[in-house]
């Protein structure tokens, strides 16, 4: 039963790791792009220009209102022709094909900046008023004020919230195998298929999906615990 | 933008509909049953209930719903003794396999919101019921569930909307509601942008409508004080 998964050209096994990996690293460019965007749409959120506002919240009510599938379509089918559009005003006629890997990572980033939005805009809301105006008051302003004083603060609040958008950005990045990307999903859906073995690839698949959920559960603790020193745990309280 | 091209594939768009509705409402209603069970496991107490719930909430929380889906639907199928039983019948049909990877994924993200409404109901309530002479039965459907429901409806609306979400995949295994009807338009005429504005509207109106109906049945049934 297991021969399928040997490694070399007569198994699935090194084809199911790299397609493992590749899950990995679209998952965490998106992630990257994810809390980018969610910076900046936090900082719309919380600006007092009205337009700011609007579109901000415009972004994360049609993202969480509407399938994930969808977005990765319109930028499936339609993400190449946007490039091209944008080149063209800059001069460029020629042809862009924009690849599985890079739309991807937009679409979920895009997906994945939603939920970023209102983890990383919470977090800001929740420093209390006095460091913004200790901070002023010591003549901070800018990137003193907000780089050294409260984004170290922001990042710590916001650390576990990421790790929720992480896991909902590992889950999503199995929909982009739809676009032909050869992630877990796709290379176990290759593997079923010329195999005629679907059960024990989507067992495989399912047991790829929480060792890397559970690993970095482990990676996100870690990070909150070294992050949270100096501060007084919730369970102590 | 090619209105006209949207007037059109509105009007097939719609028609995806019913079957996005049919199935979220069915998948809702049998997935709740199962939350309750898994939520009752989880809380009894007893290891051999609530270990087996909790791997169970686990499995289906840590991997993606295509995989879920591609499991029941292709994965079961691979098997001559499951081909020949009588769930065979079921099982073929995209729509059943459809609906009971729903089902189970709404029942295992419902078990935890329904956990954590009745862990907040407060002990205060629980001992006043005894004091009153109520039973453990009585206890839990005359003062339990009730303020469970209540505490628990906010979250559980987020649920709805990520299963009128989540019924889009069923378009991949060939189901023909919004999004499927979508993607092949889109792929018939090449305007994803404008097929996308359509049935992306389609979805937030049904979301609206969720949101509307949740937060009036929130209203109608007040707040619970914890003390």
């Amino acid at each position: 039963m297991f021969e399928v998964f040997s490694f070399g050209s007569s198994g699935w096994g090194d084809e199911m790791l790299m397609g493992a990996l590749m899950t990995v690293l679209v998952s965490a460019s998106s992630l990257l792009l994810g809390i980018l965007i969610g910076i900046i749409f936090a900082t719309c959120k919380l600006s007092n220009i009205f337009i700011l506002k609007i579109v901000a919240n415009t972004y994360t009510t049609i993202i969480r209102g509407i399938p994930e599938l969808l977005v990765i379509y319109l930028l499936f089918f339609g993400g190449s022709g946007a490039v091209m559009y944008i080149a063209k005003i800059f001069g460029y006629d020629g042809y862009i094909e924009l690849n599985a890997f890079t739309i991807g990572t937009i679409a979920v980033g895009a997906i994945s900046g939603a939920y970023s939005t209102e983890v990383i805009r919470g977090a800001v809301n929740s420093v209390h008023k006095g460091q913004f105006e200790a901070g002023k008051t010591l003549g901070l302003n800018g990137y003193g004020l907000y780089g050294r004083v409260i984004f170290p603060q922001v990042a710590r609040i916001a650390l576990p919230g990421i790790g929720n958008v992480w896991q909902i950005t590992l889950k999503d990045t199995a929909l982009i195998s739809v676009t032909g990307l050869v992630e877990i999903m796709r290379q176990s859906r290759i593997a079923a298929g010329s195999t005629h073995e679907p059960f024990i690839f989507y067992t495989a698949a399912i047991i790829l999906y929480l060792v890397i959920t559970r690993l970095s559960n482990i990676l996100f603790d870690k990070a909150e615990n070294t992050y949270s020193k100096g501060f007084v745990s919730k369970g102590a309280l | 933008m090619r209105f006209e091209l949207m007037y059109e594939s509105f009007f097939k768009i719609i028609g995806g509909i019913p079957l996005t509705l049919q199935v979220v409402s069915i998948s809702t209603v049998l997935g709740l049953a199962l939350a309750i069970i898994v939520a009752l496991m989880r809380i009894s107490g007893k290891k051999s209930m609530s270990i087996p719930a909790y791997y169970f909430v686990y499995l289906i929380r840590g991997t993606p719903l295509l995989l879920q889906l591609y499991f029941v639907y292709y994965g079961l199928g691979q098997f001559s003794f499951i081909r020949e039983s009588i769930l065979w019948p079921i099982l073929k049909e995209p729509y059943w396999c459809g609906i009971i990877t729903l089902t189970i994924s709404t029942g295992a993200y419902s078990s935890e919101i329904i956990r954590g409404g009745i862990l907040s109901v407060s002990k205060n309530f629980i001992e006043a019921s005894g004091a009153l002479g109520l039973n453990k039965i009585k206890t839990f459907l005359l003062i339990t569930l009730p303020i469970t429901v209540r505490q628990a409806l906010p979250a559980y609306g987020n649920e709805l909307i990520l299963m009128v979400k989540a019924s889009s995949l069923i378009s991949i295994i060939t189901l023909m509601e919004i999004t499927g009807i979508a993607r092949t338009i889109i792929s018939k005429t090449y305007a994803p942008v404008e097929i996308f504005l359509v049935a992306g509207s389609i979805y937030l109106i049904i979301n609206f409508i969720i949101v509307l109906a949740v937060g009036l049945a929130e209203r109608k049934l007040g707040t619970v004080k914890a003390n």
